[in-house]
């Protein structure tokens, strides 16, 4: 027998693992953590360290699961003793680069204790320093702490990291510390007191993917590390893995959840177009450029010639050390920052038309062999080789077919699908995602990361406007201590047996049937009524005709999905919650009533952009099954410190600033 | 040129694309199934065949994590595959020769 298993081979195996549905297992514990990812390794252990019974819950195999399981680039920032900026100004960059569209509350927790967070993940066996020598002298290595920084090498704010040593590191120690590690298992269901929607959080239902089981857990304290939305837009059944920023299994299980459970979300209207998951698209740091992983990696055009880089008042940037300082005047450079006082300087903003003129002859590529080593070395063997879905796919994978940094120039592949792919200025409307790149719509919280629900935190890019590995790993342990303070005092959970009832007749379904509609033809069909019905421009009509489409898939086509093993099981429920998301999105979109240029929102019926009365964040919720709106002020998280501090007297931090 | 008279010919349906995201040496690998365990999507089932590779059944949902290939403990025993689309080019600086995955 060869290894494939196809209809063409004629010959299926027979499922391997013992499948039981409807088979129940109840498992009490003090904190559940739901999803394994960083945000989630972090609670846990945080939860464990305060002498908790602590359960941990992955759809995947938490060793190697979410968006940072394979590898990370960057710590970013970071405030350090190696550097002047201030938690403050961190939280700026992002604010002004974002028209304030930013998670403010989890960016300066993060800020604050991103350093902490990162000497205890060195303790765990994370690697952060060159402890080989191997940078040795490299203008962004620090002598005495062997830290190496990115971007800006004067202000010392962004790390460079080991990456790939992280996951293994946080899953040890969560074994070592007595985490109940659930893997093969997806939460399905937030189970609250009474069965009531907005009620108290008392635990969660979840399928084992393997065998079908249904676990019941009881919780005092439930932490959402359940990642983002996606798939809404687009979503290409065979070709999507290579181009995709997060595996597959992050699906919207968290903010669909959360929504039918009860509790507040807000910026779900936010859509940014992005080429992630297309077909088309390669990863990022799979092609030669001079973003992010790449930074500051010399560009050139077919016939070599040199492509300049500009500071933020297009100051043309003739060394490479001009590259990683910041410009005349101005503090120092964020990462993905646009806004003027934070700006990253780049590769000549019109470069477009420049290459239309004939200044540049396509394709362009990035310049390794020129690089002087430490830098070549530096973003290849580094950067490409730590980051998330990286080191095998790209570094391994391309040296293996021949590709030598010292000789070789990688293609980029800018403006061969028309325009800047990076900025997503050109892209084809309806490619569009919820923040796959960073920064959607998703949880309400609070200074204790606490959402609207009592017995419900969440960490991570769960979080309404989050995005970071290192953001994630902060507030994921934030999260944890706070879950774990509210847990120590709180009730015994009490599940209800209506609500468990209920939701298995929903989860099974799918099994009970042999014929029908697949996941995979779902998913497109819910992809397509976003792409018509909530897309650009927008209108009331446009909308209203998308939520009636929904329903009527909902109550025709999804309730004829069939699932004939645990896996496709897993799968269809899924896209159930691509669905309820799906939903959720158009009820945001129909709720704000103007244009927005931040949120990459544009309605024909109300066109004028960013008006004062409407630059704030709109939230939505079910309230008895229905859909109500509220909205909290732009800068809802001010005073910053003083709110921090209020909600942290007893936090004992590592380092101070 | 003569034809293989003796093979059977199926209406086989077309297959998944891309239909071999990893590619086993059948020699190399073990069949310790350590691949099965960390990947991500859980496209693997163990091989019913004991020593043999794992079975692919999902592979158009496989993400290209690497994570398999990162904790096989038999070099050699699997491999990335790319789908032919995303296979990225580079050329030689000094011969102007283009390459690709």
């Amino acid at each position: 027998m060869r290894c494939y298993s196809y209809a063409e081979e004629g010959n299926w195996v027979e499922w391997p693992y013992p499948v039981d549905y409807d088979k129940e297992r109840e498992v009490t514990v003090d904190v559940l953590v739901l999803g394994g990812g960083i945000a989630g390794c972090w609670a846990a252990i945080s939860a464990a360290k305060r002498d908790l019974k602590v359960a941990l819950v992955e759809k995947g195999a938490t060793i190697r699961s979410g968006a940072g399981g394979s590898g990370c680039d960057h710590w970013l920032y970071t405030p350090n003793p190696l550097s002047s900026v201030t938690t403050e100004e961190c939280v700026a960059a992002e604010f002004e680069s974002n028209g304030g569209y930013t998670n403010s509350i989890s960016r300066y927790i993060a800020s604050r204790e991103s350093y902490d967070t990162l000497l205890e993940l060195e303790q765990m066996g994370g690697k952060i320093r060159d402890t080989e020598d191997k940078f040795k002298g490299a203008a962004f290595r620090d002598k005495q702490t062997k830290f190496l920084f990115t971007y800006d090498y004067e202000n010392r704010l962004h790390f460079r990291v080991w990456g790939s040593t992280f996951k293994p590191a946080l899953y040890s120690e969560c074994k070592r510390l007595g985490v109940e590690i659930y893997d093969r298992t997806m939460a399905t269901s937030l189970l609250t007191e009474g069965g009531k929607q907005g009620a108290r959080v008392v635990g969660a239902t979840a399928l084992n993917v393997r065998t079908g089981e249904f676990i019941i857990f009881g919780a005092k304290a439930t932490l959402d590390c359940l990642s983002r939305h996606q798939r809404n837009w687009i979503f290409s059944s065979e070709h999507r893995g290579l181009s995709s920023f997060r595996p597959g299994n992050i699906a919207g299980n968290g903010p669909a959840m959360a929504w039918r459970a009860g509790a507040e979300l807000t910026m779900m209207e936010q859509a940014k177009r992005s080429p992630r998951g297309s077909p088309y698209h390669f990863p990022a740091p799979g092609t030669g450029n001079p973003f992010n992983t790449w930074f500051p990696c010399t560009m050139i055009d077919a016939n070599g010639k040199e492509i300049p880089y500009v500071d933020r008042d297009g100051r043309i940037l003739n060394s490479l050390s001009e590259r990683t300082r910041p410009a005349r005047g101005q503090k120092f450079m964020g990462e993905r920052a646009t806004a003027y006082n934070y700006r990253l300087n780049r590769i000549v903003p019109d470069l477009l038309e420049r290459i239309e003129k004939g200044e540049f002859l396509l394709p362009l590529y990035a310049d390794l062999p020129s690089m002087p080593e430490h830098e070549r070395r530096a973003i290849w063997d580094l950067m490409v080789g730590e980051e998330g879905r990286s080191r095998i796919p790209v570094y391994q994978t391309y040296m293996e077919s021949g590709f030598d940094p010292e000789k070789d120039l990688l293609q980029n592949y800018e403006f061969l699908r028309g325009g800047w792919v990076a900025t997503y200025d050109v892209l084809p409307i309806h490619e569009r995602i919820t923040g796959e790149s960073g920064d959607a719509g998703g949880i309400v919280v609070d200074w204790d990361l606490k959402t609207t629900l009592d017995g419900l935190y969440a960490a991570g890019d769960a979080l309404f406007a989050a995005n970071y590995h290192h953001h994630a790993a902060a507030t994921g342990r934030y999260a944890g201590r706070k879950a774990a303070e509210y847990a120590k005092r709180a009730a015994e959970p009490v599940i209800s047996r209506k609500q468990i009832k209920a939701e298995k007749t929903r989860v099974y379904a799918p099994v009970k049937r042999d014929n029908g509609i697949e996941w995979k033809e779902l998913n497109i069909a819910l992809c397509r009524v976003m792409q018509n019905y909530c897309t650009e421009p927008k209108n009331e009509e446009l909308m209203k005709i998308g939520l009636a489409w929904l329903k009527d898939i909902e109550e025709n086509e999804a309730s004829r999905a069939y699932a004939t093993n645990p896996h496709k099981l897993m799968r269809i429920i899924d896209v159930f919650d691509i669905l309820t998301c799906n939903q959720i999105i158009i009820h945001a979109s129909l709720t704000r009533k103007a244009s927005s240029r931040f949120l990459d929102f544009k309605r024909i019926d109300y066109p004028e952009m960013d008006p004062p009365e409407w630059h704030n964040w709109i939230t939505i919720k079910l309230d008895n099954g229905e859909a109500k709106s509220g909205e909290f002020p732009i800068d809802f998280a001010e005073p910053l410190r003083d709110n921090y501090d209020a909600h942290n007297k007893n936090y004992k931090s590592i380092w101070k600033q | 040129m003569g034809m293989d008279t003796q093979k059977k010919i199926y209406a086989s349906p077309n297959v998944p694309t891309p239909n071999r995201p990893v590619i086993f040496d059948p020699d190399i690998c073990s069949g310790c199934n350590t691949c099965v365990e960390v990947c991500q999507m859980d496209v693997f089932v163990p091989n019913p065949e004991k020593g043999r590779p794992p079975i692919i059944v999902y592979p158009e949902e496989c993400w290209y994590g690497g994570s398999c290939v990162a904790h096989c403990p038999h070099p050699g025993a699997i491999r990335l595959n790319h789908p032919l689309q995303q296979r990225v080019r580079w050329k030689r600086k000094e011969t102007g020769e283009h390459f690709r995955v």
